[in-house]
């Protein structure tokens, strides 16, 4: 059985005001050690209030949470020790140069000047960041500032990072230079929660994913068992030289297939398993297929599924 | 180093270098993040304090000149104005003080109190009302492990210690720049320490509570609606006493802290001049840094703590 780092029960936020917005309404999810667990849902979803909440920042309407078994409703002190946040706009300290942020960042959990100096060009060293020591936050590009706030965020040993949409509105490169450092950081022992409404952040970082939609979450699972749950594990495009009425009730009668749907130019079939994709293939060239596609099923396919509306991007 | 070179020379390699050692067990110190290390130590939250004050002071030094000119500025022309120009040119005050004391020894309490009570109100309540409004960037120190009045009780230190780095500097120039004789005495030096600790934390927390509470768009609008009327009628360029001949206005400006730190030092460092009862200014001098601390630190947890 492995050792539960994040304990999030029945977590319910209610923002009071002259109009009520109910952005959290009863979540519950436990972190493993050493996962990285991702919450996947689209704007306003509550992402950003569960992560507040669980980095005692939002004081919940009810509910509890527990991080390395301290309760950080009713022991923040203690909990906030435990734990590292890159929230999701960039909150570096702008009076400071980025050596000072990470300093002060260490002098703020207790270090020494002289432990805080040498903790904070460690982490100069490890992240690559040697050339820009005395940069101005505000001077930074979107993804060096997330680099920045990477190593701020783990500079005190935290047994759980939270990454709030850290790769929100940064350009491909960066943001696989980012996904590296999280893997990296996940070897190196740390269990990662990270929220995003980038669904292949999601299926390649994560090693599970909840999907939450409205301040609940619809389905907590590993992203491949969740595009297994869609009930077919690969589509088909099929392009035939003409389709036929007969040709698609041929397809459909077939034992490999499940679903059959007809689009503009082509036929897109769902298959029951995916070890089938060469025998359906070789059914449909005798029917002149034209051209084919193999479309593996995506997170944001299962999202349309539980939700009936796109991710969007 | 771009992200491009950033990916191209491997994340891996400079990192899982820890890694390796982390097998070897030979140098810890170089984990990036290592789980064990988080429960076996305690912060005491008088370190957090000190870190999060270091932080305050290492900006400040920053801007030390500005902040320096600043403070100085608007004393200095205005004691140049009225207490060195005016009696040369043969322009005056009359006043109903009376018993000789020139202008210029009324200013002395005035000004330095003045340049004190706004100068913590300025250097915690702008920063902070762009901070809590805009930047947040206290979100990371709010995520330091102290309870988030701490951070905000930091601040008000911090505020009155501007305050009185303030009232230094802007205490000879009062005493030096004026053409006539300037009567200062300080007879009672502990009350006068009890008032300007008083003065600099009343300061540093009507900072906070202003700051936490001013959206960072009405910063001009509370200056005018607060800071002003605080100030022109807060007994700095006139003794409270001789507000008695515009009866309702004296009355009126009890509610004015500013009346009491004038008041209060005018009892400590000019004696010579009318002035309030001792009881009368500490009782409330008292009063309103205990509500204004109060209220600070509630307004300031409740904005961090949504
Ligand atoms: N301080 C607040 N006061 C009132 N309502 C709020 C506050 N913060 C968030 N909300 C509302 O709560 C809901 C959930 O917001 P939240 O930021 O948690 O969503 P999210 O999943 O992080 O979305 P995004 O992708 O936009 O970051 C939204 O409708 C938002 O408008
Ligand atoms: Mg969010």
């Amino acid at each position: 059985m492995k050792e539960k780092v994040l304990q999030v029960v029945d977590l319910v936020k209610t923002y009071t005001g002259l109009r009520p917005v109910h952005a959290v309404r009863g979540i519950s999810f436990d972190v493993m050690k050493g996962e990285i667990f991702g919450l996947l849902g689209p704007n306003g979803a509550g992402k950003t209030t569960t992560v507040g909440i669980a980095t005692t920042r939002v004081v919940p309407t009810s509910g509890t949470v527990l991080v390395d078994s301290v309760n950080a409703i009713s022991d923040p002190q203690n909990a906030k020790m435990r734990m590292g946040v890159v929230t999701q706009f960039n909150t570096l300290d702008r009076s400071l140069n980025v050596r000072e942020n990470l300093f002060y960042h260490c002098r703020y959990f207790g270090y020494s000047s002289k432990e805080a100096k040498a903790r904070a060009d460690e982490l100069l060293e490890l992240f690559q960041l040697t050339d820009k020591v005395k940069a101005k936050p505000i001077d930074l590009s979107g993804g060096l500032a997330q680099r920045v706030q990477l190593a701020r965020a783990i500079a005190h040993y935290p047994k759980l990072l939270f990454l709030d949409e850290p790769t929100a509105g940064l350009d491909p490169q960066s943001r696989l230079a980012l996904w590296e450092v999280v893997k990296v950081l996940q070897e190196q022992g740390v269990t990662v929660i990270l929220t995003t409404h980038y669904m292949e952040e999601a299926d390649v970082l994560c090693d599970r994913v909840a999907i939450v939609d409205y301040g609940k979450i619809l389905k907590v699972d590993t992203p491949e068992n969740l595009k297994k749950s869609l009930g077919a594990s690969t589509f088909l495009d099929l392009k035939f030289v003409e389709t036929t009425a007969d040709d698609l009730s041929k397809i459909e009668a077939m034992d490999e297939v499940m679903e059959v749907e007809q689009l503009t130019d082509r036929v897109r079939i769902s298959l029951k398993d995916s070890n089938s994709v060469a025998i359906v293939i070789q059914k449909a060239v005798t029917m002149g297929l034209k051209d084919v596609s193999i479309i593996e099923p995506t997170l944001e396919s299962v999202f349309i599924k539980l939700t009936g509306r796109e991710l969007r991007d | 180093m771009t992200d491009q070179d950033f990916v191209n020379s491997g994340v891996d390699r400079t990192l899982t270098k820890s890694s390796n050692l982390d097998q070897q067990d030979s140098a810890p110190s170089l984990r990036v993040a290592l789980n064990g290390k988080t429960l076996s130590y305690k912060v005491s939250s008088g370190r957090t304090f000190y870190g999060l004050m270091a932080r305050d002071l290492r900006v400040l030094s920053k801007n030390l000149g500005e902040f320096a000119s600043r403070t100085a500025m608007q004393p200095f022309l205005f004691v140049f104005v009225f207490a060195y120009l005016f009696p040369k040119i043969g322009q005056g005050f009359s006043g109903s003080v009376g018993r000789n004391i020139s202008f210029a020894t009324i200013l002395v309490p005035g000004l330095v109190g003045v340049a004190a009570t706004m100068s913590g109100i300025m250097a915690v309540g702008l920063p902070l009302a762009i901070d809590l409004g805009v930047t947040k960037e206290i979100e990371d120190r709010a995520m330091a492990p102290v309870p988030v009045w701490l951070i905000g009780l930091e601040k008000i230190v911090f505020g009155a210690i501007q305050s009185l780095i303030s009232a230094l500097i802007v205490f000879p120039l009062v005493i030096l720049i004026p053409s006539t004789p300037v009567q200062v005495h300080v007879a009672n030096w502990p009350l006068l320490i009890l008032v300007i600790f008083l003065a600099c934390l009343i300061s540093g927390a009507f900072g906070l509570t202003l700051g936490s509470m001013v959206q960072p768009v009405k910063i001009g609008l509370m200056f005018s609606l607060l800071v002003l009327p605080l100030t022109m009628l807060g007994c700095i360029y006139y003794p409270w006493s001789s507000l008695s001949s515009v009866r309702w206005l004296q009355i009126a400006v009890l509610i004015n802290p500013m009346v009491y730190v004038s008041e209060g030092l005018r009892d400590v460092l000019t004696p010579a001049l009318p002035h309030m009862a001792v009881w009368a200014f500490l009782m409330a001098l008292i009063i309103t840094a205990a509500v204004l601390l109060f209220a600070g630190l509630k307004l300031f947890t409740r904005r961090v703590m949504s």
